[in-house]
C-alpha cells in the first residue's frame, strides 16, 4: 500500500491515454455529432421553408380559382347580355321588315284596286254605252233615258 | 480452532491485498514472491520507492487501452446518418462529458474535455474490476504460477482492482495536480500565481500588516492547493479499497457452512448491486473535480 514507482509508470500511461484521446478520439466524435446536428437543423429549416411555400402556393391557387370564377361569371353575363341584344335587334329587324313588306303589299293592293276600278269604270262605260245603244235601238227616247244613264254612271 | 481460523482469515485477506511486485533490492531486481521458499513471503517489503505493482499497472494499462481502442474504432467509423448502438452509446458518454465540461469550464482549452473523458471512462472501467469475483483472477494466477511456472501455491499474488491501489489513484490525481500548477502559471503568470497563494484570503491596505499576513496566507493556500490531489486520490482509493475489502470479507463467509454461504451470497450480491451506484459515481466525482480544479486554475482574478 506504499506509494512507489508504480505511480510514475501509471502517470505515463495516463498522459499517453489523454494524448491519444485528444488526438484521435475526441475531435472525430465531436465533429460527427456536430455534423449530424447541423444536418438535422438544416432538415428542419428546409421542412419549415417548404411548409411555408406550400401555404403560399395554396393561397395563390385559391386566388387564381376565385379570379377564374369571377371571369367566367363575367363572360357568362356578357354573353347573356349579347344574346338578349341580338334577339332584340333581330326582333326589331323582323318587325321593320314585316312593316316594310306589309306597306309594300298595301300599296300594291291599292294600286291594283285603283286599276281594277279604272278598268271597271271604263268597262261599265262601254257596257253602259252598249246597253244604251240597245235601249236606244228599241226606244229612241234618248232624253228620257239619259238622266238614268247619268245616274248609273255616277253610282259606279 | 477459533484462533487458527482467525489466522487463516487474516492470511486470506492479506494475500488478497498483496500486489504482485517487482522491486529493486540490494540483490538486484526481483519479484516479491521469489524468495518464498526461503520463508520470505514478500521480498519487496523493504524495497522502498523503486517497486512496481505489476498487477495494478497491467490491469490499468489493459483497461485504458481498451477505452482508447474501442472509442478510437467508433471515432474512425463514425456514421452521421445512421449511428449504430455502440456509436450511440459512445456519443452519449462523449456528449455527457462535453456538457459537464461546458457547464463548469468557461475557458478555451482543447485538452480539458478529452482529459475529462479519459478520466471518466478509464476510472469506470478500472472500478468495474471490483465486480469480478475476488477469487477468480487470483485462482487463475495461482494455477498459472503452480502449473506453468512451477512455484509454491501460496506465493502467487494478484490484486486485480487497480483503483484500490493508492499508486494508481494518486498517479491520476497528481497528474491533474501538475496540470493545475501548469495552467495556473501559464494563465496567471508566476507572479499572479504566487500572488494568489500569498495575498488571499487575508489582505490589508496597510503594507506592514500585509507583509505579516503573507505567511499565514501562504500556509492556508498551500494546504488548500495540496489538499486537492490528496483528497482526489484518497477518495477514489478509499471507496474502492473498502469495496474490495468488503468483498473479501464476504468471500470468507462462503467457507463457513450453509448459513454462511447463503448469507454470503446475499450480501455479496447486495454489495455488488450497491456498486452499480458507487462505480460511476466515483468516476463522475473524480472527473467533475478535475474540471472544477482546472477551471479554477484558469480563472484570473
Amino acid at each position: 500500500m506504499n506509494v512507489n514507482a508504480t505511480l510514475i509508470i501509471n502517470m505515463i500511461f495516463f498522459a499517453a491515454f489523454v494524448w491519444f484521446c485528444m488526438k484521435f478520439v475526441w475531435p472525430h466524435i465531436m465533429s460527427a455529432i456536430k455534423e449530424r446536428q447541423d444536418k438535422i437543423a438544416e432538415g428542419l429549416a428546409a421542412s419549415e421553408r417548404s411548409q411555408k411555400d406550400l401555404e403560399l402556393a395554396q393561397e395563390k391557387a385559391a386566388e387564381l380559382l376565385r379570379e377564374a370564377k369571377q371571369q367566367s361569371a363575367e363572360i357568362v353575363d356578357s354573353a347573356k347580355k349579347r344574346h338578349a341584344e341580338i334577339v332584340d335587334s333581330a326582333k326589331d329587324d323582323a318587325r321593320s321588315e314585316a312593316e316594310k313588306i306589309k306597306n309594300g303589299a298595301m300599296a300594291e293592293i291599292e294600286q291594283e284596286v285603283n286599276r281594277a276600278r279604272e278598268q271597271l269604270r271604263s268597262k261599265v262605260a262601254t257596257l253602259a254605252v252598249a246597253g244604251a245603244e240597245k235601249v236606244i235601238e228599241r226606244n229612241i227616247d234618248e232624253a228620257a233615258n239619259n238622266d238614268l244613264f247619268e245616274k248609273l254612271v255616277k253610282e259606279l | 480452532m477459533a484462533s487458527s481460523e482467525n489466522v487463516d482469515s487474516v492470511g486470506y485477506i492479506k494475500h488478497h491485498l498483496q500486489n504482485l511486485q517487482v522491486c529493486k533490492t540490494d540483490d538486484g531486481w526481483m519479484w516479491n514472491n521469489e524468495l518464498a521458499d526461503q520463508g520470505i513471503t514478500n521480498a519487496c517489503e523493504n524495497a522502498g520507492f523503486w517497486t512496481f505493482n505489476v498487477d495494478s499497472l497491467f490491469f490499468a494499462f489493459i483497461l485504458g487501452a481498451l477505452f482508447c481502442f474501442s472509442f478510437w474504432r467508433v471515432a474512425k467509423n463514425a456514421k452521421i446518418d445512421n449511428p449504430g448502438r455502440w456509436q450511440s452509446m459512445v456519443e452519449m458518454i462523449v456528449e455527457f462529458v462535453d456538457k459537464s465540461v461546458k457547464d463548469t469550464f468557461h475557458g478555451r482549452n482543447p485538452l480539458i474535455a478529452p482529459l475529462a473523458l479519459t478520466i471518466f471512462v478509464w476510472v469506470i472501467l478500472m472500478n468495474m474490476m471490483d465486480w469480478v469475483p475476488v477469487d477468480l483472477l487470483p485462482w487463475v494466477a495461482e494455477q498459472t504460477n503452480v502449473h506453468v511456472l512451477g512455484n509454491e501455491p501460496h506465493t502467487s499474488y494478484l490484486k486485480f482492482l487497480p483503483t484500490a491501489d493508492v499508486n494508481i489513484t494518486f498517479s491520476l490525481s497528481i497528474g491533474v495536480f501538475l496540470m493545475i500548477l501548469f495552467y495556473s502559471i501559464k494563465v496567471k503568470g508566476i507572479g499572479g500565481f504566487l500572488g494568489e497563494l500569498t495575498l488571499h484570503p487575508f489582505s490589508s491596505k496597510n503594507k506592514f500588516v500585509q507583509v505579516l499576513l503573507i505567511p499565514v496566507n501562504l500556509l492556508m493556500e498551500t494546504i488548500g492547493l495540496v489538499a486537492k490531489p490528496i483528497s482526489l486520490g484518497l477518495r477514489l482509493f478509499g471507496n474502492l479499497y473498502a469495496a474490495e475489502l468488503l468483498f473479501i470479507l464476504i468471500a470468507i463467509l462462503f467457507s463457513t457452512g450453509v448459513g454462511g454461504f447463503i448469507g454470503g451470497f446475499i450480501s455479496y450480491m447486495g454489495w455488488a448491486i450497491f456498486h452499480i451506484l458507487v462505480i460511476p459515481l466515483q468516476a463522475f466525482i473524480f472527473m467533475m473535480l478535475t474540471i472544477v480544479y482546472l477551471s479554477q486554475a484558469h480563472e484570473d482574478h
